[in-house]
């Protein structure tokens, strides 16, 4: 992707389909999710058989308001057909492979063209314009490189909006501060926990970071008063940036300079919001859970794709001019997934980890914490009769395993901690297993 | 010869102890000997009763995790080199100590009563005993 030349007033030209009126928005929506259902029906046997069940083509795909009638994806679809059940495309075309965690030890796979990576760079400099970066601006790169699709999804992006991208990935928060200091940073990505972890650090070692001027934080939720804290401790704007691996990764949405919600982009993510429970389309404002449809994704398109993430749907025009209708800030989600250091993690992982080492599963607690802004995960396990041992070198091993067991699954270092039995209440009907004491 | 300990697993806070030693009191059992082991996260405790099988039923009732293991109480001389001496023939028989407690040392004798957890019990009985030292029957130190 070529670079751009900035016009006056920080327009950036790749940005136009931020304003396009709607109902010309409206009909390349309706184009790009005709060609797309033709393209997962054709190219997807899961896809075909979803449709074929209900008695559907492609070809009756005549009006937006006809994906009400399409099937939901969801999560475990891709688990069953991994590794690349779901491709659309021959592994010819296929440029990229990303990973994210999943259940069962195996991860989820996604792909990508070079017209979907294409894409993914020009939503996230979408995003980036969106929050008043532009050429010239030096990008500190703190999300993870590698499987994660924040690091490279940023990169990239960064990239092709011309700015000076540092490739630093997560961690060595020392070194994370000197680059700052010394490279003269303007912008920072990274999740929101790191970033305030990254804060307090420098205020301890009294490193400059004047010229740091916007943070575009993700991979995990977070919440307004997070942000207040972050913009009055730091002086820069803080803004909210959404995505998943599934979808195209970071880059669906994000927060405009008057952060009152985040612009989905629209013209390739057809964002609905549906009842959790019956699946029902709910009309605009109500809260429910976030469904997005890929319009234009080539190698994964995903039809219905049920996030589990828990928003609304806000189509008011906004202050910033552009059209693209908003979600509210993701605070919770349908399921029992958390995420943690921008970590999927379900409690049924945690259960396998637990399993493997003990044979049969302890009552075991999830606790969430945030220690100087990084997340922790504590597992409390109760003791029971089959592992106790009377020495303390025994129940020491036993703690180690757990852990190293639980690391191998998430990729996250966990605390366990070894609790006398019956001490983790038990509750009536579905165990609430997970506690989280960060605050969000 | 040998004799029960009971073990309890403990989270390391205040106020865990109260729960199994109310326990035991409420039922009458006597502790006879009990040793605390330690890590900044959880504890054991280690006691000796008169009758072990009972100890092990209320506590459980109790919801609490106990486990029965072997020990051995050793007679050791009351004065400077007593236990050096002990662990000596221990240590030249090449066996392993997991770890060991004072059982009193108010036998009237100038000798006193040390528990050890050996990896190998009956191994190290026959070595103790070959080099002289005495093992103490149950008898004698729950009398």
């Amino acid at each position: 992707m070529s670079t751009w030349n900035d016009p006056p007033g920080g327009f950036h030209p790749i940005s136009a389909p931020d304003f396009m009126p709607r109902k010309q928005l409206a009909a390349l929506q309706l184009q790009r999710l005709q060609s797309v259902v033709a393209r997962a029906y054709d190219r997807v046997p899961l896809m075909r058989s979803r449709l074929d069940e209900r008695g559907l083509t492609p070809a009756d795909v005549t009006s937006l308001d006809d994906i009400a009638r399409l099937p939901f994806t969801v999560k475990t679809d891709l688990r069953d057909t991994y590794p690349f059940g779901l491709f659309a495309s021959p592994m010819e075309e296929i440029v990229r492979l990303h990973a994210s965690s999943g259940t069962t030890g195996k991860p989820i796979v996604v792909a990508y063209t070079q017209s979907d990576l294409d894409v993914w760079s020009e939503v996230i400099v979408r995003a980036f314009v969106a929050c008043g970066m532009h050429r010239g601006d030096v990008i500190q790169n703190a999300y993870g490189y590698g499987l994660f699709t924040g690091g490279l999804g940023a990169h990239y992006g960064g990239e092709a909006l011309g700015a000076t991208v540092i490739p630093i990935s997560g961690g060595n928060t020392e070194r994370q501060l000197m680059v700052m200091a010394d490279f003269g940073v303007t912008a920072i990505c990274c999740t929101p926990s790191y970033f305030l972890h990254l804060l307090e650090s420098a205020k301890e070692t009294k490193t400059d970071f004047s010229k740091l001027r916007v943070g575009v934080f993700g991979a995990e939720p977070w919440s307004d008063s997070m942000r207040e804290r972050i913009q009055d401790e730091s002086g820069i704007r803080a803004h909210d940036i959404y995505g998943l691996s599934e979808i195209i990764g970071p880059g669906v949405a994000i927060e405009c300079t008057e952060q009152r919600g985040l612009h989905v982009f629209e013209d390739h993510f057809y964002p609905e919001i549906i009842d959790p429970d019956s699946g029902e389309v709910l009309p605009e404002n109500s809260e429910g859970e976030l469904v997005l449809t890929t319009l234009s994704k080539q190698a994964m398109p995903l039809i219905r794709y049920r996030t589990r993430d828990i928003t609304a749907l806000v189509s008011e025009q906004c202050a910033c001019g552009r059209t693209l209708r908003r979600i509210r800030r993701i605070g919770r989600r349908s399921d029992d997934m958390f995420i943690i250091r921008g970590v999927n993690v379900f409690p049924s992982q945690i259960e396998t980890a637990l399993l493997r080492v003990e044979g049969t599963l302890p009552h075991y607690q999830i606790i969430l914490t945030r220690d100087r802004g990084l997340d922790q995960i504590e597992v409390k396990v109760e003791v029971t009769a089959e592992v106790f041992s009377d020495e303390i070198r025994k129940l020491e091993s036993l703690q180690h395993q757990l852990e190293s067991s639980i690391e191998n699954i998430l990729g996250l270092r966990v605390k366990v901690t070894l609790v006398q039995p019956r001490s983790i209440p038990r509750s009536e009907g579905k165990a609430k297993r997970v506690t989280d004491l960060r605050n969000l | 010869m040998k004799l029960k300990q009971l073990s309890l697993f403990l989270e390391n806070r205040s106020g865990q102890l109260r729960e199994p030693c109310e326990a035991l009191a409420k039922a009458g059992i006597d502790l006879l000997t009990m040793s605390l082991a330690d890590t900044s996260q959880f504890g054991i405790l280690r006691f000796i009763v008169a009758d072990p099988d009972r100890a092990k039923q209320v506590l459980e009732d109790g919801g609490m995790i106990v486990r029965i293991t072997e020990v051995v109480p050793v007679q050791v001389q009351n004065q400077p080199g007593g236990l050096a001496r002990v662990l000596a023939v221990i240590d030249e028989a090449g066996l392993g100590v997991e770890y060991m407690y004072d059982f009193g040392s108010a036998c009237g004798d100038g000798t006193a009563a040390i528990v050890f957890r050996f990896e190998d019990p009956d191994t190290a009985i026959a070595a103790l005993q070959k080099a002289g030292v005495r093992i103490l029957s149950g008898e004698e130190l729950l009398s």
